[in-house]
């Protein structure tokens, strides 16, 4: 057990000296291409960022990649409380607060019921489990517009069209089947062993799930939170088609800010707002970037 | 497990207080024997009862076992206190008693320091502790063990292992335990079930099963190196002894060593222990042997030999082993060695 042996396969740890201290000419190649690929991607977002604190006066010369001369956050102001958003003219702050009331419910809503799923499949396994869930990834393949029509009549029909239950319900319904997918997987690299002694302490469904499971789950419900949040707070037809006319979210009232007919087009205005929209999920995206890898190698691995 | 019958028939009466082993190969059925006592897996026929009270199909809580498995299976996002706690939190019982129960396991398992400890800031020893406190909190009738020191190295393994047999002892209470591994069953239990292919083959006390096994296969499957067997014939049996012919080698054996009344002839496996074999010096009144291999173990020496094409293993105690490709001569301790059938693969 003491004994060391040194074999080709298993090289020895090396002298920190032999260390390169200049890049080679493969890693300069590296980084310029990522630095070229990530000014390729950012440029956009510069043009958006600074064509939404130049005054009009200056976007009108065309100079778009320049710099403002004078800088002004009055674009920003307008766009958040004063821009007309079809009749009312009282910015986008409403879609943002609107957005905010859909995505919360949603998320969590359809969390919890992916998770309850991929529990129920991978720990009860109910009868015909694997069909249930095939038809429940066929799903995720059918083309929302194809539902439309279908949908709008059944949620009319219950007296959920157009109203807040109604629109959380339907992200609910499309985010089921990645949902289930996710946390199916999730639970499917953890032992059996872990539930068959709960069993044997005596948890029941809901216990085992409640008290057991969820709290095992953080790693894979951060990656859930980070698909839901974007993907519901980005979603434009589904809030248009769903949300009706008092709840209509955020991204439905930018398009109805920026695809305006009347009057001049305030590009700085619209840049802002589209800024504003897109705040959410760049955030998320910032903030939980590294949760977001963990997540997915927590899921990946057995542990 | 999809529709194959993996236990074909069975029956297992087990005694109050009893250390029962179940012992096999992978796959052999023994976990899913003890997964239906457990009630983890449904049986499609027959039943179980636990202290004279049928639970064939009672919940697994109900059934007054406690149940230690390979994987430890901790609960990994509670402390050692809460993951031995849950089930009598589950239970409803009163505070005081719980604390009281948890305090009692620990102190016997050695666990007082850990309670506040996440699994995942525990050893593997410490862990299979956890899991067994888990269990006998539950204050059980029955203690079900899935192979739970395989997952353990060999230090720890042998310590736990000496632990379970005293916490047996301290309890009194009825263990079943399955496993692979042949050294624990024949410590731990006082009766052993040698399985293999969902039927238990064989059921006694250990020291039993091994001078007596019931076929070949038990007779194989316990004993470290394993034991030989010699393929001859028996012939011109009557009255007290058998001849028992195997080339060259012969052998007179006398009437005890057959479970029946020996076949008068026929084809016959002589099945020695490698214990029950001697080296002597090379002469006459000895089967003479070539050494092909000698393995020391310390305490002894495990020496493989060539007898006329038969390979067998002898186990020596010699200050001075002998060499590779030495002769020698073999002395069997025939008295205890077993005869079996070759086609049936039963005692004869």
């Amino acid at each position: 057990m003491s004994a060391v042996i040194h074999t080709p396969a298993m090289p020895a740890a090396k002298p920190a000296s032999r260390r390169r201290t200049l890049p080679r000419p493969a890693r300069i190649g590296i980084y310029a291409f990522l630095l070229t690929a990530a000014a390729f991607f950012l440029l956009p977002l510069y043009v958006m960022l600074v064509t939404s604190v130049k005054p009009m006066e200056e976007i009108r010369l065309g100079h778009i990649f320049g710099l403002p001369m004078k800088m002004t956050l009055e674009p920003w102001v307008q766009a958040w409380s004063a821009v007309c958003t079809g009749l009312q003219c009282e910015g986008i702050q409403g879609g943002f607060w609107n957005s905010v009331a859909i995505v919360v419910p949603s998320t969590i809503v359809s969390i919890l019921v992916g998770a309850l799923n991929g529990y129920a499949l991978s720990f009860w396994r109910p009868r015909f489990s694997n069909g249930l869930f095939l038809l429940l990834l066929i799903g995720a393949f059918v083309p929302y517009q194809v539902l439309m029509f279908p949908l709008v009549r059944a949620f009319a029909s219950m007296s959920l069209f157009g109203t807040l239950p109604g629109i959380v319900l339907i992200h609910t319904i499309f985010g089921m089947p990645v949902m289930t997918l996710l946390f199916r997987n999730y639970y499917a690299t953890v032992p059996r062993e872990l539930f068959m002694a709960a069993r044997i302490d005596g948890g029941g469904f809901w216990r085992i799930f409640v008290q057991l499971m969820l709290p095992m789950s953080l790693p894979i419900i951060v990656v859930a939170v980070i698909m839901q949040v974007t993907g519901i707070w980005n979603d434009f037809i589904l809030g248009l088609t769903f949300a009706g006319r008092e709840h209509l979210p955020m991204t439905v009232q930018l398009n109805n800010v920026i695809n305006t007919t009347t009057g001049e087009r305030l590009y700085n205005v619209n840049m802002a707002a589209t800024l504003l929209t897109s705040l959410v999920p760049l955030v998320i995206y910032l903030v939980s970037g590294r949760w977001f890898v963990r997540g997915i190698a927590a899921g990946a691995v057995k542990g | 497990m999809g529709a194959v019958n993996i236990l074909e028939q069975l029956d297992l009466a087990v005694q109050e207080g009893e250390f029962l082993v179940l012992l096999g190969p992978s796959g052999c059925g023994k976990s899913t024997l003890l997964h239906s006592i457990a009630g983890l897996i449904d049986v499609d026929a027959g039943s179980i009862h636990i202290g004279g009270k049928d639970v064939t199909w009672a919940d697994p809580k109900d059934r007054s076992i406690g149940m230690v498995f390979q994987s430890y299976a901790l609960y990994p996002t509670m402390s050692v206190e809460r993951n031995m706690s849950f089930g009598l939190r589950v239970a409803g019982l009163p505070k005081q008693e719980i604390s009281k129960r948890v305090e009692r396991a620990s102190k016997m398992l050695q666990l007082d320091p850990l309670l506040a400890r996440k699994p995942a800031q525990l050893s593997g020893g410490q862990r299979q502790r956890v899991a067994i406190g888990r269990a006998l909190v539950r204050e059980a009738q029955v203690f079900l063990f899935d192979e739970p020191l395989s997952n353990l190295d060999a230090k720890l393994r042998t310590e736990l292992r000496r632990e379970l047999k005293q916490l047996h002892r301290e309890l009194g209470a009825t263990m079943i335990y399955v496993t692979h591994d042949q050294v624990e069953a024949m410590t731990l239990a006082s009766r052993v079930a040698v399985m293999r292919g969902g039927r238990i083959q064989q059921i006694g006390a250990p020291g039993e099963v091994y001078a007596r096994p019931a076929n070949m296969f038990v007779a194989g499957f316990l004993g470290s190196p394993s034991i030989n067997f010699v393929h001859g014939q028996l012939s011109g049996s009557g009255g007290d002894r058998a001849a028992f012919r195997a080339g060259a080698f012969e052998a007179s054996l006398p009437r005890e060593v057959f479970l029946h009344a020996p076949p008068a002839n026929g084809d016959a496996v002589l099945g020695v222990r490698p214990e029950h074999i001697s080296l002597t010096p090379p002469g006459e009144a000895h089967i003479p042997a070539e050494v092909t291999l000698v393995e020391p173990m310390g305490s002894h020496q495990v020496v493989w030999l060539d007898m006329q094409g038969q390979r067998l293993a002898a186990i020596v105690n010699s200050a001075v082993p002998p060499e590779v490709g030495e002769r020698v001569g073999v002395a069997m301790d025939l008295e205890r060695a077993c005869l079996f059938d070759p086609r049936s693969e039963e005692r004869l």
